[in-house]
């Protein structure tokens, strides 16, 4: 595969640059994409590399064309990828569901933006529900909440893995934080750190002759009786929950002993692990937990943490009003601890405002 | 009246829903409570046509139902798609004037008849009849409704066309008696195999 | 028996196919189905097909198909196409879908030139959803939603789409207007279509004045009647641009 970083490259760079480069290292053949804030410099770097490496792309008229074309790509065979945010995260639900319904190796970008409706074009965390549940599907997706730009270039490259071998859209879930601050990464080639990438293959224009050395591929989205599409959504949930245990992933720090769980994902968590480490050192035995996966979400591993710990409080914290938390209550019920709540939607959180509420529930 | 459950099949444009729909405003036009769905594929046109219809006294409960009180089987296709509808509780219909085999017919059912109705229509009175000849074959087997709330509810539907022909009055209204008493004998004569 | 004969590029498993008696849609399959014999593109065929009627099409050719969103059948063709340059990429789709929800992605795409073709069956009304008004149903048309006849005050005049396609695109793409009751021509007009994606010429574009007895709750004699005396009157046949010759009426 081309090589597109000369050596390991340490890197100063946006979160959004960093996913252009991500993508292209990971052997991305096409991107569509349309602008909205926060992830538009994502198509201004990949526009610029992309001639370099040979690489296609096209400006969409609207999000909805650009997840069908991207669907549309990844059926003919090509490594295709879009991003964006907000309203367009909205739009790009339609192409999302049929990459759910037809098993499609879709890759997008969401750097949550401001909600509902226009929000603001800057942060926040208010598109986990849309993501991770959006359209009218199942949530047969993986979502990769990443809190680094290291992450954000790490599960790039293994989001289109994922999705070429397991054939479910992946979401890269960062922010608007994310995509427009600098911080240092080290980007590399795939394979110069052990990494396949997973080969791609065409569902559409498979070559040969048809009659004679295959049948012809006859893709549909509908079916005509309902026992049919039954059997379907059957079929794919027990393929997705077959695949769930290897593809879980999470953070867990200091839970042995908690008192009080701090529940938190994406760039959030930083101020999380931020604030558990000073409540330590402050005397109080506070915990992290952070899923990096959404979908699937490290409910077994999360369950484990507030057992050994035996912590009375778990405090979900988040840049939105509930969006974590319904989905941490969806999938640990059951658990007996009591879930304390901070949120702040549409504005970041820091350590000291988790200090402070931590400090006034314990 | 307790829950009776029927399902109606037959081939997209043999007239299945509308007599479901006649069926279902009689019962409800004499205070019962009545349940009418269709179910059919994508095509505007062709394809399996079925109805589900339940009458009770009292409220019913999901539209759809595993298997069948009764089921009427307008068409080859119609028997296959329906045959799962049937258990030993099942009055199963067919119109014998197609070939079954014996092997497609339900293994489980109380009594399978074999009703000659398109034959019928075809000779006595007149094609387009046919459904409502089933029509009256259906209130011949389970009596859902009377006759007069039928005719009522025929008269309400199709009184426009009766308007312009008042011919057409008397030969649905002969359908219906017919369908009736075509079901009552069968009834009286057990299970009818291929004519 | 006789079996009818049937294009090598028709799928027989699928056959007898579920449009309804005395609809267009077999005659336009047909033609197309004989030019990708003749043209022997089976094997890089990709057709797509929209919602609505046209969706019984997804398993109607021997060639590799993708059925797709209502609207967006051209987005998807235009995303396989632009990976994938050395496939033919055809996307087929109704009135609503070409001239409604997906006339977004329609207009855009020709204004790109983008090398896909595609086929618009226009049957002046939504079939499958049971005949409502669609944006080419004519002035005083009855459908389910224009019960007292389209009124063209309240929802504007008819949209002729080969007018305004052929107004917005290069003057290197095909955009053509055909009926199905003139078969030769329209088998003329769709090779002319697919040779413009094929020689890379740009977009190609035919839209297929289409009968649908069904909704219009016609008999034959009507039907023919409506396409000829009245469509064909108010949606002019014929080439309206061409970069191989002439336009061809």
């Amino acid at each position: 595969m081309q090589k597109v970083i000369g050596e390991q490259k340490k890197a100063f760079m946006t979160g959004n640059e960093t996913a252009a480069w991500a993508a292209l290292a990971a052997g991305a053949e096409m991107m569509f994409g349309y602008p909205i804030t926060p992830q538009n410099e994502i198509m201004h770097y990949w526009t610029r590399l992309a001639p370099k490496y040979g690489r296609g792309f096209l400006q969409t008229e609207d999000e909805i064309s650009a997840g069908f074309t991207v669907c549309g790509s990844v059926q003919s065979g090509k490594k295709a990828f879009t991003a964006t945010a907000g309203p367009g995260n909205v739009l790009m639900q339609e192409p999302f569901g049929m990459a759910e319904g037809m098993r499609l190796p879709l890759v997008a970008v969401i750097q949550q933006r401001g909600g509902p409706s226009s929000g603001t074009v800057v942060y926040s965390q208010q598109e986990v529900g849309l993501t991770t549940y959006g359209g009218n599907g199942e949530g047969f997706r993986i979502v990769y909440s990443t809190a680094t730009h290291q992450e954000i270039y790490d599960y790039v490259i293994k989001g289109f893995n994922t999705a070429w071998k397991y054939r479910f859209p992946v979401f890269i879930l960062g922010d608007g934080y994310q995509a427009k601050m600098r911080e240092p990464l080290e980007m590399y080639n795939p394979e110069d750190r052990g990494i396949e990438m997973v080969p791609t293959y065409p569902l559409l224009g498979l070559g040969g002759k048809i009659g004679q050395d295959r049948e012809p591929a006859h893709l549909c989205n509908i079916y005509s009786l309902e026992e049919e599409l039954n059997e379907v959504v059957l079929k794919f949930a027990a393929e997705y929950e077959a695949i769930s245990p290897e593809l879980v992933e999470y953070e867990e720090r200091m839970c042995e002993d908690a008192d009080i769980i701090i529940l938190s994902h994406g760039v959030v968590s930083r101020a999380a692990d931020d604030a558990v480490k000073e409540l330590r050192a402050q005397g109080i035995k506070a915990g992290y937990f952070r899923p990096i996966t959404l979908r699937p979400f490290p409910e077994k591993q999360l369950r484990e943490a507030i057992r050994k710990s035996g912590a009375s409080k778990l405090l979900v914290a988040e840049s939105a009003y509930g969006q974590l938390y319904r989905l941490t209550r969806q999938e640990i019920y059951g658990e007996t601890i009591d879930m304390e709540t901070l949120f702040m939607p549409a504005v970041g959180i820091i350590d000291f405002d988790i200090i402070q509420k931590v400090k006034s529930i314990l | 009246m307790s829950l009776i459950k029927i399902a109606l099949a037959g081939e997209g444009g043999q007239g299945v829903q509308s007599i479901a729909e006649i069926l279902a405003e009689a019962a409800y036009n004499e205070g019962k409570q009545t349940i009418y769905i269709p179910n059919f594929g994508l095509e505007q046109r062709g394809g399996v046509s079925i109805a589900f219809i339940q009458f009770s006294d009292k409220r019913i409960g999901a539209p759809k139902f595993n298997k069948a009180d009764v089921v009427i089987a307008l068409s080859e296709r119609a028997v296959d798609r329906t045959i799962g509808f049937s258990d030993q509780n099942t009055l199963y219909v067919y119109d014998s004037g197609f070939k079954v085999g014996q092997d497609e017919l339900p293994s489980e059912a109380k009594q399978i008849i074999g009703l000659p109705a398109i034959e019928t229509a075809n000779n006595e009175l007149h094609p387009r009849v046919f459904n409502i000849i089933i029509m009256g074959a259906v209130i011949g087997l389970t009596n859902v409704v009377t006759f007069e709330a039928a005719k009522a509810a025929l008269e309400s539907k199709l009184g426009y066309k009766f308007e312009k022909n008042p011919d057409l009055r008397e030969l649905n209204f002969r359908a219906l008696e017919i369908g009736k008493q075509m079901a009552e004998k069968s009834l009286k004569e057990g299970v009818t195999t291929n004519a | 028996m006789i079996e009818p004969a049937t294009p090598k590029s028709w799928y027989l498993p699928s056959k007898p196919h579920k449009f309804c008696p005395g609809c267009g849609h077999g005659i336009v399959l047909k033609a197309l189905g004989e030019v990708i014999d003749e043209m022997e593109i089976q094997d890089k065929l990709i057709f797509g097909c929209d919602i609505g009627c046209s969706l019984l099409s997804w398993n109607f050719f021997a060639c590799d198909t993708t059925q797709t969103h209502h609207g967006r059948t051209t987005p998807v063709m235009v995303g396989i196409k632009r990976s994938r340059p050395e496939l033919v990429c055809v996307g087929y789709m109704g009135d609503g879908g070409g001239y409604s929800i997906g006339s977004q992605h329609l207009v855009n795409s020709a204004v790109r030139n983008e090398k896909v073709t595609l086929i618009l069956v226009n049957n002046t009304n939504y079939g499958m959803t049971g005949g409502q008004m669609a944006p080419t149903t004519l002035p005083g048309q009855k459908t389910e939603t224009t019960p007292y006849g389209r009124d063209v005050e309240q929802t504007g005049y008819p949209t002729k789409g080969p007018e305004f396609i052929a107004a917005l695109t290069s003057d290197n793409a095909y955009v053509a207007r055909a009926t199905v009751s003139k078969y030769k021509q329209l088998k003329r007009f769709i090779k002319n279509a697919l040779r413009n994606q094929i020689e890379g010429n740009g977009f190609s574009f035919v839209e297929v004045l289409s009968t649908c007895p069904t909704n219009w709750r016609t008999n034959a004699k009507q039907t023919w009647s409506f396409l000829e005396d009245q469509m064909e009157q108010y949606y002019p046949v014929g080439e309206l641009k061409n970069p191989f010759g002439k336009g061809d009426k």
